[in-house]
């Protein structure tokens, strides 16, 4: 795949189709691609696509907004509900972009290499379900399944909603992801336990922003975390509570507009279960409004900012509590 | 515990003096009435109101001073609007003093002196101007230039003709930026100012001001034939710490806040053009 | 030399916790964490732990003074107490390292008090690394792996743990444990041998410090290469926060309701407001905070420390960044 990926972005660089190519660079091991724009065929050199390019690249889209020239992008498949909720916030222009949709069948965690005993990684090689890990301490053979990234266990589509041209075969949907298995799990804990396990994952949070800064639905040009007249200081927590009012307020702020793309749990430094709550989100939302997925489709109306006639009432919040 | 110089002293405000619309100057003294510290001028002191924040601010007042200090703030962000509501009494804290200062007791002795200075950029001079005048007997003949927008926006006007006017060894020349009504002095900036008054080569010079100001008075002073190792600045950025430590005032290697905020021109051009 | 039986690791660690809080590596589900220890604990054989150990001297949030405000009135409460003594087991050489660049900047004059209390009243054990990673590189900063340093070094061979003091209070705490043998002064020695073999093959562990250093600044700050090694910087803060040598803070004030609270708390010079102030903002692109962060830890640093780089090898953001930019990438990048 990856060879074709970079055959197609050198066509399109060389016939001026468009003038940069936003894809990934290879690292210093296997295991570690850095997103990168590319502006000349040479520099495609180092284009890579595996296993581990994990990154979702619409968000970088945005800075090109004010750009001239077209970009190409590679889009996954989560990555590409994502760009269609940008679209639909107007932060990018369709036109500006040139998307090559990318199939995927998940990406694999650096940690879960480690957790299965890779340690002094020295290089990694995928052949269908296998990877073979060659490590200072021998040899591993993993099975790709039980290496991927959390999200992707519980994939929701395997489809690029968005495209000019697809790269290999497009996926289907998967809609028996199982990804609201763990929210159920959380609903059915009593609200005492339920707190405990949020106070245990959130006050584990170090204020590193990272979530917030890879999430492709906050793209506010300057968040509310960061306006020192705000009253909310982005640093550190002033009481014991603060790091969990970020979250809480962020997961408030993205509610209908996040995807589910799963970045923010994977780059938290204290592997925080974050999408945890967006998923609750969403899983509220379908049950009182009707499915719904931002993404899914450029220019719909997530439920909570489109009234109709037939939303539920407001005191079904209460009906639910009660059982009902 | 040992002494901890980031837990600050209280000051009292003793006297406001409105010198502009948007610069007030304040006296700070002590609980017991006396000078909280001593200082060197050109360095700093922390100020702040508890639950609004810090900030460093030049010392005005000349360590000749023996009562008090003074601090000459302009009112352009959240803790500077705040000190400009502040009554005659109210208490904020203090501490200090930070920074090297200017070379008074070193390089500047002996020296004939040209202060230029912009606006608000008065205030860490002023420090300097009155020391010198003080022990004129170690310093030659000073030579002071400053502009600002107005002659509103001229800070410490009273004091600069009463007394520095009025100072045989001190020669002032004021200028604004547009004419105003009631206004016959000078009237332009301050870099082109400076090369009508074709100030003498032999000059140290000292030079705070915006730093628009400061950029273009520099190259005029250069073609004129001053040294870049003669002239003098004081610099400001972000300070927290005020100490060298919490890492975000440098400009290279140098910490504003402990390395300056007095830098020569000669020295500045080694450190990268981020300030 | 000393020496304890490894099976007798529990009883060394109850009778250190007896008089002191112990705190060592524990593992969790994702990772390994410095843990208080308790009845049961067990030591973490993970090469390093998720977060560093800078945290037991320079947390990331501490009070530092509080003030009642009445009227026009101001009180001032030093509201600081003197650290409790503690000791921190299983540190390994690279963060040992990273104490000593914390102190250059935190035990000059003005002596942090905050800090300087936590260093005098912890006991640091180091543990010598036995299973090194690939992203490891703290020999390129001259740190050896199986030496390191701290109050008390401790080696583990196949059965036993061998400690050795370095200061008075790492002896005090070694005189204080009955249990412990004496031992050959060469008995580390192969255990030493194997690790360093290890770190030999490590394929960061001749990583070139050649172009950078105090007396480079001028032609690294100004090198064309930073736009794209900071392209795709998110402008998180993780790199910065686990890192063992940032040591960069804020300053805050905390209105409880009955008071002010002034506290302070790690900062990241890659956050844009880092040095915004009323008049402007000094570094106004991701491109001059991305390079403040490097420049600072391969130039200034040095340029004031003899030297010595402010970068211990720990590998940490290599771990972290999500999207793998770090500092390795960047010294290879800059000097190629």
């Amino acid at each position: 795949m990856q060879e074709v990926m970079k055959k197609r972005a050198s066509e399109l660089l060389a016939d001026g189709t468009v003038v940069r190519v936003l894809g990934w660079k290879n690292g210093e091991f296997a295991y570690d691609p850095t997103p990168a724009v590319f502006q000349t065929v040479e520099s495609l050199e180092a284009f890579v696509y595996n296993d581990f390019c994990a990154s979702n690249l619409s968000k970088y889209l945005i800075k090109f907004l004010r750009q001239e020239g077209k970009t190409l992008v590679f889009l996954k498949p989560c990555d590409s509900y994502s760009f269609n909720q940008l679209l639909t916030e107007h932060r990018v222009i369709r036109e500006n972009v040139y998307i090559i949709g990318v199939p995927c069948d998940g990406k694999v965690a650096e940690d879960k290499l480690r957790e299965k005993g890779a340690e002094g990684i020295l290089g990694i090689e995928t052949e269908g379900d296998q990877i073979k890990v060659k490590t200072l301490y021998g040899d591993l053979d993993l099975n790709k399944k039980e290496c991927l990234g959390e999200r992707c266990l519980s994939c929701k589509s395997h489809q690029v909603v968005v495209f000019d041209e697809m790269l290999g075969e497009n996926g289907e949907e998967n809609p028996d992801c199982g990804r609201f298995d763990m929210v159920e799990k959380l609903e059915a804990m009593t609200p005492e336990q339920r707190f405990e396990f949020w106070r245990g994952e959130l006050s584990k949070c170090i204020r590193c922003n990272a979530c917030r800064n890879i999430c492709p639905a906050c793209s506010c040009e300057k968040c509310v975390f960061d306006n020192p007249a705000s009253g909310i200081s982005q640093k550190a927590a002033a009481d014991s509570f603060e790091e969990n009012m970020f979250h809480i307020i962020r997961a408030f702020h993205v509610a209908g507009r996040c995807t589910d793309c799963g970045e923010c749990s994977r780059v938290c430094p204290q592997h925080i279960l974050l999408h945890l709550l967006n998923r609750k989100f969403i899983k509220e939302m379908n049950e009182c409004y009707g499915e719904y997925q931002a993404g899914a489709e450029a220019g719909s109306r997530a439920p909570l900012v489109n009234f109709t006639m037939d939303d539920c009432e407001p005191s079904i919040i209460y009906t639910k509590e009660a059982g009902k | 515990m040992r002494e901890e110089t980031l837990i600050p002293k209280i000051g009292v405000v003793t006297d406001i003096r409105v010198d502009t619309p948007d610069v007030k100057t304040f006296r700070v003294v002590g609980l017991d009435g006396k000078k909280v510290f001593e200082h060197i001028p050109g360095q700093c002191a922390m100020l702040s109101i508890p639950g609004v924040g810090e900030g460093m601010f030049s010392i005005t007042s000349s360590p000749t001073n023996t009562e008090f200090m003074e601090f000459s703030i302009k009112k352009c962000g959240c803790l500077t609007s705040w000190l400009h509501m502040m009554e005659v009494g109210q208490q904020i804290t203090i501490r200090g003093p930070y920074g090297n200062g200017f070379p008074v007791e070193s390089d500047l002795k002996g020296k004939d002196l040209l202060f230029i200075a912009g606006g608000i950029g008065l205030a860490p001079l002023r420090s300097v101007i009155n020391y010198v005048r003080d022990k004129k007997e170690n310093y030659g003949s000073v030579h002071i230039i400053y502009g600002s927008r107005s002659a509103d926006d001229l800070v410490d006007y009273q004091e600069i003709i009463d007394e520095w006017m009025a100072d045989e060894n001190v020669k002032v020349d004021l200028t604004i930026d547009r004419p105003q009504e009631g206004w016959d002095g000078h009237v332009g900036f301050i870099p082109s100012f400076v090369e009508e008054l074709k100030p003498d080569l032999s000059r140290t010079v000292l030079i705070c001001g915006p730093p628009i100001m400061i950029k273009f008075t520099l190259d005029g002073l250069k073609k004129m034939g001053f040294e870049e190792s003669q002239v003098y600045t004081t610099m400001e950025l972000r300070m927290k710490c005020a100490i060298g430590k919490c890492g975000r005032c440098n400009i290279g290697n140098k910490y504003v806040c402990k390395d300056g905020p007095v830098f020569r021109f000669d020295q500045l051009d080694e450190l990268p053009n981020e300030y | 030399m000393k020496k304890i039986a490894l099976t007798k690791l529990d009883e060394l660690f109850a009778a250190i916790a007896a008089s002191k809080s112990l705190y060592l590596p524990v593992d969790t589900e994702k990772g390994a964490k410095y843990t208080a220890w308790t009845e049961g604990a067990k030591l973490s054989e993970a090469t390093n732990t998720v977060r560093s150990a800078k945290d037991f001297f320079f947390p990331q949030v501490e009070d530092m003074a509080s003030f009642k405000v009445e009227g026009k009135k101001i009180e001032v409460i030093d509201t600081r107490k003197e650290a409790e003594d503690f000791v921190v087991f299983g540190v390994r050489a690279c963060d040992a390292k990273s104490f000593e660049i914390l102190d250059s900047v935190y035990l000059v004059d003005p002596v942090d008090s905050y800090y300087a209390s936590r260093r005098e009243h912890g006991v640091v054990m180091t543990l010598a690394c036995s299973r090194p990673t690939e992203t490891c590189f703290c020999k390129a900063f001259g740190i050896d792996a199986a030496e390191p340093a701290g109050d008390i070094s401790c080696w583990k061979t196949e059965d036993s743990l061998l400690l050795k003091a370095n200061t008075e209070k790492g002896q005090a705490l070694l005189d204080s444990l009955s249990m412990l043998e004496d031992a050959e002064d060469t008995a580390a020695d192969a255990v030493k041998a194997a690790t360093r073999e290890i770190v030999e093959k490590l394929p960061l562990s001749n990583l070139s410090t050649d172009a950078f250093g105090g007396d480079k600044l001028s032609a690294l700050f100004d090198s064309d290469k930073w736009e794209s090694l900071s392209e795709s910087c998110l402008a998180c803060g993780t790199c910065t926060f686990v890192c063992p040598t940032c040591q960069c803070y804020d300053i805050r004030d905390y209105d409880t309701g009955h008071g002010v609270k002034r506290f302070r708390c790690w900062d990241s010079c890659m956050y844009s407001d880092f040095t915004l102030c009323a008049h402007g903002n000094t570094r106004t692109t991701q491109m001059q905070r991305f390079r403040q962060r490097f420049m600072h830890k391969l130039v200034y640093y040095p340029a004031n420390n003899n030297g010595v780089f402010g970068c211990v090898g720990c590998g940490r953001c290599m771990r972290s960044c999500p999207i793998s930019m770090n500092i390795v990438k960047v010294m290879k990048t800059l000097e190629g």
